[in-house]
């Protein structure tokens, strides 16, 4: 825990605003030399957006109405017929609901963990002296923030190489301890055990980088809320329930839309650990099903309608996600959160003063 | 509020004490469950690394045990034979040359999009916004084909562009925000002095914004390391390969046969690099995740 002026440093924040008033803008006119450089400013980066981004969504779009195979000139507009094909391909469908049930268990026990850790390490210290966390939380959340830093692949092939029916870490440790019936179980081979054994190495995978966020943004919950509530007697488990959750509830939006948009996907920790969809396809992924038409059977026009449903499929999880927050209380806090004391200079003034708190405040919290 | 008070009739007497009883319970609960989530994250890690010392058969044989020799067999082969070291120098130029270009090109962006007024400001910025969002499968196809069409299909500087494209975004908004933080008049005051508008950003602007930029650079080096889909797709020369295809390759390709003590020596590799920056740059990081996530 150093001092927090390299915290500041650290959030990648200016230290401090010398100047103190909020920066003004103006119209400036515009002279020979300010139109070259915004059009070069503007322009590389927007034309590399573009050819890279733009132009592939557009064809995508165009490509999912054909029956092109990608290496043929022959290209046919066949409107909607992907799409119905779509609806009567088995291996999609279940893909499809593979993907539900990812997008439904994962982000929901990860974030509920990762929740659990973040109020543990920061407010569920002793119930005397000032509100702060555990002793030793920092080793805490270093550790388990670690798996976001390895990427996924690796993370796959080490989980498929610890689930190892004869020489993997799972079974010798349940055999070890006297489960002899785990001698060669198959975790990744099994129907029954597939897909959870894959679900967990996702949620292992994720729970850290959601901890880190939640710990900073309980940290931006002022302090004399935590002391209010325990002087009217609040236990730790309400604290977290009618204080903790309420401030943060952006936040928890903000991460279940992040984690369900990466479980829609899935590909990587799934073409780790079982590049064939698993066993009777319990693990494929639409993803995966849309590499395989594509790039194996070489069917374009047809895997990018997948892609295109995988897309609009995206978009309905992130409207429902709004729509139970908002039903659920969001739209009480949106005006609390756009009172101008509320932002400074386009940002959470609570955040700023997380961050600038002094020493001993970083330390307890 | 009255259910607060209700339910807590006992509490001042419990918490008068200078040690309340519940704490060390909770403590206890709380430590126990840590502690055992903090082992389920390093064993796995732990026993890699001990098994990259030991020879296939004896992992095969006695997984659990101390290598008898530690040798450095499994990575010299791994290193050679399998290629990582290839791969590895591919991810490095790979990685380094596009978030240079991805860190440059979002910085100009983000600054003239939130330092300037000129028509079509907010549909540039919204649109980024947007390519935030969508998954990259909808496009992996024509992009695919734009790759082909341009002549950069598995190259490496046609991965490099790719890379910067979607990096872009994430890069432009964080930026964005950092940018409009800072204050007119030192803008105003470079003008007085007679700096043009390059000089004002490349000797002034940018320096300033120096914090910000190191978080997004750390948080672009951990995402283009770890990247795996677009080589995938977009890569398939062998010879080009990067470390993550690599390693997915190394693994596939021998199935039974795989030389599994070269497997963990590379699986080792590929995590130091960034076990490294993570542990040099972990507040840093921390601190980025929230800000990123506030705005």
């Amino acid at each position: 825990m150093s001092a927090s002026a390299t915290d500041a440093t650290a959030a990648g924040l200016p230290e401090e605003n010398p100047w103190g008033a909020p920066p003004r803008r103006r119209r400036r006119k515009i002279t020979l030399d300010r139109a070259f450089f915004m059009a070069v400013f503007l322009g590389l980066p927007v034309a590399v957006f573009v050819i890279f981004v733009v132009i592939p969504i557009g064809q995508a779009l165009f490509y999912s109405l054909t029956d092109w195979s990608g290496f043929s000139p022959v290209m046919n507009v066949v409107g909607m017929d992907n799409y119905v094909k779509l609806l009567h391909d088995d291996t999609f469908l279940k893909a499809l609901r593979n993907n539900v049930l990812l997008t439904i268990v994962v982000p929901f026990v990860s974030l509920v963990a990762a929740l659990t850790i973040a109020v543990v390490v920061t407010t569920a210290g002793p119930s005397t002296g000032q509100v702060r966390g555990l002793n030793g939380s920092g080793f805490y959340r270093v550790v388990s923030f670690f798996p976001y830093a390895v990427p996924a692949v690796i993370i796959g092939l080490l989980w498929a190489q610890v689930y190892d029916p004869a020489a993997g870490l799972l079974n010798g440790m349940l055999t070890g301890i006297g489960f002899e019936g785990f001698t060669d179980y198959a975790w990744l081979g099994e129907v029954r055990a597939a897909m959870p054994a894959s679900m967990f190495v996702m949620i292992w995978a994720n729970i850290g980088f959601y901890t880190v966020l939640f710990v900073a943004a309980i940290k931006g919950v002022p302090a004399e809320i935590y002391e209010a509530a325990r002087i009217d007697g609040a236990g730790r488990f309400r604290t977290a329930l009618s204080i903790t959750l309420p401030s943060i509830r952006d936040n928890v939006q903000t991460a279940y839309i992040y984690l369900g948009i990466l479980t829609l996907d899935a590909y990587v920790f799934m073409a780790a650990l079982n590049p064939g969809g698993g066993p009777a396809n319990s693990t494929l992924t639409m993803s995966q099903h849309l590499m395989n038409t594509a790039f194996k059977k070489g069917q374009f026009g047809y895997a990018t309608s997948m892609g295109v449903v995988l897309a609009l499929v995206t978009l309905i999880f992130a409207a429902l996600v709004f729509t139970v927050f908002y039903l659920a209380g969001g739209r009480e806090k949106k005006p609390k959160r756009n009172t101008p004391a509320f932002f400074a200079h386009g940002r959470p003034l609570q955040m700023l003063k997380a961050r600038e708190g002094s020493q001993e405040e970083e330390v307890r919290r | 509020m009255s259910a607060v008070t209700l339910d807590n009739t006992a509490a001042p007497t419990r918490r008068s004490g200078r040690r309340a009883p519940g704490d060390a319970l909770v403590a206890g609960t709380s430590h126990t469950m840590l502690i055992l989530w903090s082992v389920i994250v390093i064993v796995p890690f732990c026993w890699v690394l001990l098994s990259s010392f030991k020879t296939s058969k004896e992992i095969l044989a006695s997984p659990f045990s101390l290598p008898a020799e530690w040798s450095f067999d499994n990575y010299v082969s791994a290193w050679t034979k399998a290629g990582i070291g290839t791969y590895f120098f591919n991810t490095v130029i790979v990685v380094g040359t596009a978030l240079v270009l991805v860190m440059l090109l979002g910085a100009m962006c983000a600054y003239v999009l939130a330092r300037f007024e000129f028509f079509g400001r907010n549909f540039i910025y919204y649109s980024l916004l947007g390519g935030l969002t969508f998954p990259v499968f909808l496009v992996i196809v024509p992009l695919f084909f734009v790759l082909q069409g341009i002549g950069l299909l598995n190259t490496l500087p046609g991965l490099i562009m790719t890379y910067v494209a979607y990096a872009l975004p994430f890069t432009v908004f964080f930026l964005y925000a950092f940018f409009k933080t800072l204050p007119d008049d030192v803008y105003e005051a470079a003008m007085m002095d007679g700096a043009g508008e390059w000089r004002t950003f490349f000797r002034i602007m940018l320096p300033m914004a120096a914090p910000g930029m190191s978080g997004v650079a750390i948080f672009n080096f951990l995402g283009l390391w770890n990247q795996f889909l677009l080589p995938v797709a977009l890569n398939t020369d062998r010879d080009n390969y990067v470390l993550t295809q690599g390693m997915a390759s190394f693994s596939a390709q021998a199935g039974y046969n795989v030389d599994f003590g070269a497997l963990f020596a590379g699986v080792v590799m590929t995590v130091l690099p960034v076990l490294v920056v993570y542990l040099i740059f972990q507040r840093r990081i921390a601190g980025t995740v929230s800000t990123g996530t506030f705005r």
